[in-house]
């Protein structure tokens, strides 16, 4: 496919790729706006559900909180080597923060699999519906979010197209931000 | 980011200078994370809500201003994601009346209470059993009002 | 919204700077604007399936749209005519259907409305005209991302094969109505659609993935792409609504998003969130469900009054009456449509208080949005008006749309709704509104673009034929709806023979007339599909600008090739309503033409 002249024009001065991640987001904000809404309206009505909330593992989330903080400072700096025009080493850093995201797959899923031996499960509550609902979101996000890290890695070492390094580390710093209001949500508020 | 950095100085691991900026932040955001888990320990309600839900929002904005640099993209991003936030303010305002509440001009939501009710007696039954939970029972208590 | 729009005011000197950059951006891929322009000649030969289903080109999307949204059209034409026959005549064997069961009447009356609103006035008046008019209006060859552009119609066609499958699944298609309230939608033994109703979800999901990786793609093309020199205020109306709906959809759709993942577990793993004896809350669903119901009705009601704004300035030769307060006008219905939602809920049982609340908004909105007809009124005062077909339909759209909004102040006012809202009469409002906006307005741009889509003219006395042939009976189905439901005519009712109350003399006359109205209204689209596929093939042969409009789009050949301007992309000087300007010969003044001075 040849390339149309339209995506070489700027006229807001926001290269359109970021524009359009900025527009990604936006429209994420309101998927999890309604989902964490609807959450916290029911959290608030069920003083009983601090019973079912006393068991999510608080040491797991704050871990993974901490894994996905470090992951984003990976994105950052991928961003920072893209920057000095540095392909390798950009895509050596992505590579180290889509770890990071196998990381917290990985402890999430040992999570969920104690919680559902305990009898925790997806319809046990509606607790536990929202617990497994919205964190499950959140993990569709991050294995979207490795997936595309690992094409642009690709590019990146290559030297080509360094201009998404910077645009998919935006969206995973929006991952992790998402991550920052669940942990509270579901973790620390019991 | 676009401005060029000097490279006089040299930092630790071989970072750039915005790297180590970066680097900095993140060690900012670690202390936080750690008040925020810490914070609840102590037992206090409102330092709970504040170390939790007032940290959250700490972590959201160094996130958003020093990894994302919305600060220095044009101003319309910012209003564009504030303009979103907004929008869910007004949903959750006006769905809490009907869903947060149980009860209000004229209205009860029986089905709701004696979800309440149920869940708050399976929940003492249950923590009478597990020794573990026996220290949480007054937790519901403060999530009313 | 306003923040959008004032970055795009910084534009004058960002543009020029494009300007200059893009001859030697251009160079650098490889392809100058030459190179680009004249490949459609010596473009590698491309067979029919590449050319028209894996194109990645604006114009073929933008006619997937449309041809897909006049099929789904007939689907949801056929499922009304199948079911008013049987409230007209009940238990009557409706030809081409057969008898209608009362789970066929909830399945059909379900389909109706999901398929006319999610996969008719959407996509054609989203998707279609956006994608067809965006790039050709705002000076550039293309879309921003193409291949995601082809990727959102191919979700979309997807989309429909899934609402395909659900015709052909055990207890057919969903009936749970289109706004899929629970417990009847949550629960199988209520809606007696096992899996109709998880696959009618999968493809509400999978159509609102298309249209918000196609918003995405329109807003950032108009943001970014223009044609240097195009200011603000230079961008046409049509795209300026265009944009504002999909970033409106863009805001709305997502707590959706997330209540149909919710239903789609209560209706497949048996989780609560709507079921009240389980600590759920049903009245959740109908919040999150109009949080994005009622901007809806702006995303589809805008692009319409864009239309409208195009096509009344080309033919009453008159500049567009206030072109910015149009603007913000659109943008301060879109805020404002965020604070009406609940409207659709006041006899739900929802807080009266809140019920106050919502009423006073519901009737504020009606103000803008008056504000945008007189706006209309007024271009056409002192205008030398041409009653050309699009013209007729431009003007429809105005005079039915009012009653439309007319009787809407009845529904927003919460005393008034609690009578109203179980009868017909919602039904008539509703459908004043939204035949105007999907059909209307959409048969307007038709006969408006067509010269430019196909470069054939469409035949004006079938045209006109056609016109009256759909206004007339639309009137006639729909006036008496409203006479039935002041008379308390109950909605959502399989047979009315079976009520006393609702066969008083003279309401089963209204009910047959509305239904042979709407027969003589579904037989005259004949003539349109007629001339449609008639001009398609034999019409007169269009020039350029047969309209003597003055964007954009009607300054390339019709149809656009390839990259669109083969003379090179434009320049614009002005904006796109100079019509009848005192220091000119003609009465219009192409965006792009140099003044010459």
């Amino acid at each position: 496919m040849i390339r149309p002249i339209a995506t070489t024009r700027e006229a807001t001065g926001i290269p359109t790729g970021r524009l359009a991640v900025w527009w990604v987001i936006a429209s994420e904000i309101v998927i999890f706006g309604g989902l964490l809404g609807s959450y916290l309206m029911h959290r608030l009505g069920h003083p009983e559900w601090a019973y079912q909330s006393v068991h999510t593992n608080t040491a797991a989330g704050a871990f993974n909180t901490f894994v996905l903080l470090t992951s984003s400072l990976f994105a950052v700096l991928a961003h920072d080597a893209a920057e000095h025009k540095d392909g390798k080493k950009a895509a050596k850093y992505l590579m180290i923060t889509c770890l990071g995201g196998l990381t917290f797959l990985c402890v999430k899923g040992a999570e969920w699999t104690h919680e559902i031996r305990e009898g925790f499960t997806l319809t046990s509550n509606t607790f536990w519906s929202f617990y497994y609902t919205a964190a499950g979101l959140h993990g569709i996000h991050v294995i979207a979010g490795m997936i595309i890290m690992l094409f642009v890695a690709a590019d990146a070492a290559k030297g080509k197209e360094l201009q998404r390094v910077e645009n998919i580390g935006i969206y995973w710093h929006f991952v992790d931000l998402v991550w920052i209001f669940l942990f509270p949500l579901l973790y620390i508020a019991k | 980011m676009s401005e060029t950095t000097s490279t006089s100085k040299t930092y630790p691991l071989g970072l750039s200078e915005h790297g180590f900026q970066y680097v900095k932040i993140w060690g900012l955001l670690l202390g936080l994370l750690v008040v925020s888990v810490v914070g609840p320990m102590i037992g206090i309600r409102w330092l709970t809500l504040v170390t939790a839900f007032g940290i959250a929002f700490v972590k959201a904005f160094i996130v958003a201003t020093r990894f994302m640099h919305i600060n220095l993209e044009r101003k319309f991003v910012t209003y564009m994601v504030a303009g979103m936030l907004a929008f869910m303010l007004v949903m959750v305002a006006g769905i809490s009346p009907d869903v947060l509440k149980h009860e209000g001009h004229h209205w009860v939501n029986k089905a709701a209470n004696d979800a309440v009710d149920r869940g708050e007696k399976e929940g003492a039954a249950h923590a009478g059993e597990h020794e573990g939970a026996a220290e949480k029972p007054e937790a519901p208590a403060a999530e009313h009002h | 919204m306003s923040s959008n729009s004032e970055s795009l005011g910084h534009l004058p000197i960002d543009a020029m700077s494009t300007a200059a950059g893009e001859a030697t951006k251009t160079d650098t891929h490889g392809h100058s604007h030459d190179a680009h322009g004249g490949h459609g000649e010596h473009h590698e030969e491309q067979n029919f399936f590449l050319k028209y289903f894996w194109s990645t080109d604006h114009k073929i999307i933008g006619m997937q749209y449309l041809f897909t949204g006049m099929l789904m059209a007939l689907v949801g034409g056929f499922t009304v005519y199948v079911f008013r026959m049987q409230i007209a005549f009940p238990g009557i064997s409706v030809p081409g259907w057969g008898r209608v069961t009362p789970a066929n009447y909830d399945g059909l009356i379900t389909t109706h409305g999901s398929v006319m609103i999610f996969w008719v006035a959407m996509p054609v008046l989203i998707a279609a005209l956006g994608n067809y008019l965006i790039p050709l209006m705002i000076g550039c060859d293309d879309m921003v991302f193409p291949r995601l552009n082809r990727l959102s119609y191919q979700i979309f066609a997807i989309s429909i094969l899934v609402l395909g499958a659900s015709f052909l699944v055990k207890g057919g298609a969903f009936g749970g109505a289109w706004t899929s309230y629970p417990p009847l939608s949550a629960k199988a033994e209520y809606n007696l659609t096992p899996q109709g109703a998880p696959l009618w979800l999968l493809a509400v999901a999978l159509e609102f993935v298309a249209f918000l990786l196609g918003g995405i793609n329109f807003v950032t093309t108009v943001m970014n792409s223009r044609a240097p020199g195009m200011k603000m205020f230079d961008v046409p109306m049509v795209v300026w609504m265009i944009v504002i709906a999909s970033i409106l959809f863009m805001a709305s759709v997502g707590p959706l998003v997330a209540g149909a993942v919710m239903l789609l577990f209560d209706q497949t793993v048996g989780t609560h969130f709507f079921d009240p004896n389980k600590g759920g809350d049903p009245i959740l669903w109908q919040h999150l469900f109009w949080f994005f119901g009622h901007p809806e009705v702006y995303v589809v009601l805008l692009p319409a009054t864009g239309i409208v704004a195009e096509i009344i300035t080309v033919f009453s030769r008159k500049k567009l009456f206030a072109y910015k307060t149009v603007l913000y006008t659109a943008v301060g219905t879109g805020v404002l449509s965020f604070f009406v939602w609940a409207h659709h809920q006041f006899i739900a049982g929802i807080d009266p208080r809140m019920a106050n609340i919502f009423s006073l908004t519901t009737l504020l909105i009606s103000i803008p949005v008056a504000e945008m007809m007189f706006v209309f009124i007024a271009t056409l005062y002192g205008g030398s008006i041409r009653l050309t077909v699009p013209m007729l339909w431009a003007l429809a759209f105005i005079g039915e749309f009012l009653i439309g909004g007319v009787t809407g102040i009845f529904l927003g006012a919460s005393g008034a709704d609690i009578y109203f809202h179980d009868t017909y009469f919602v039904i008539a409002h509703f459908h004043y509104t939204f035949f105007p906006i999907a059909f209307i307005s959409v048969f307007a741009a038709v006969t408006y673009w067509f010269p430019k889509m196909f470069g054939k003219m469409m035949n004006e006395t079938f045209g006109k034929l056609h016109f009256w042939g759909t206004i007339i009976p639309f009137n006639f189905i729909f006036i008496p709806l409203f006479l039935l439901g002041v008379r308390g005519d109950h909605r959502r009712i399989f047979d009315y023979s079976r009520f006393p109350d609702l066969m008083k003399p003279g309401m089963p006359e209204l009910r047959v007339l509305a239904t042979l109205s709407l027969v003589t209204l579904l037989a005259f689209q004949a003539i349109f599909l007629l001339n449609f596929f008639y001009s398609l093939f034999k019409g007169k042969k269009a020039d350029r600008n047969p309209w003597l409009a003055n964007t954009l789009e009607w300054q390339t050949p019709s149809p656009p090739p390839h990259g669109n301007f083969p003379e090179g992309l434009p320049t614009v000087y002005r904006g796109p309503y100079e019509y009848s300007h005192p220091d000119r010969a003609q009465d219009y003044w192409p965006q792009n033409e140099k003044a010459a001075s």
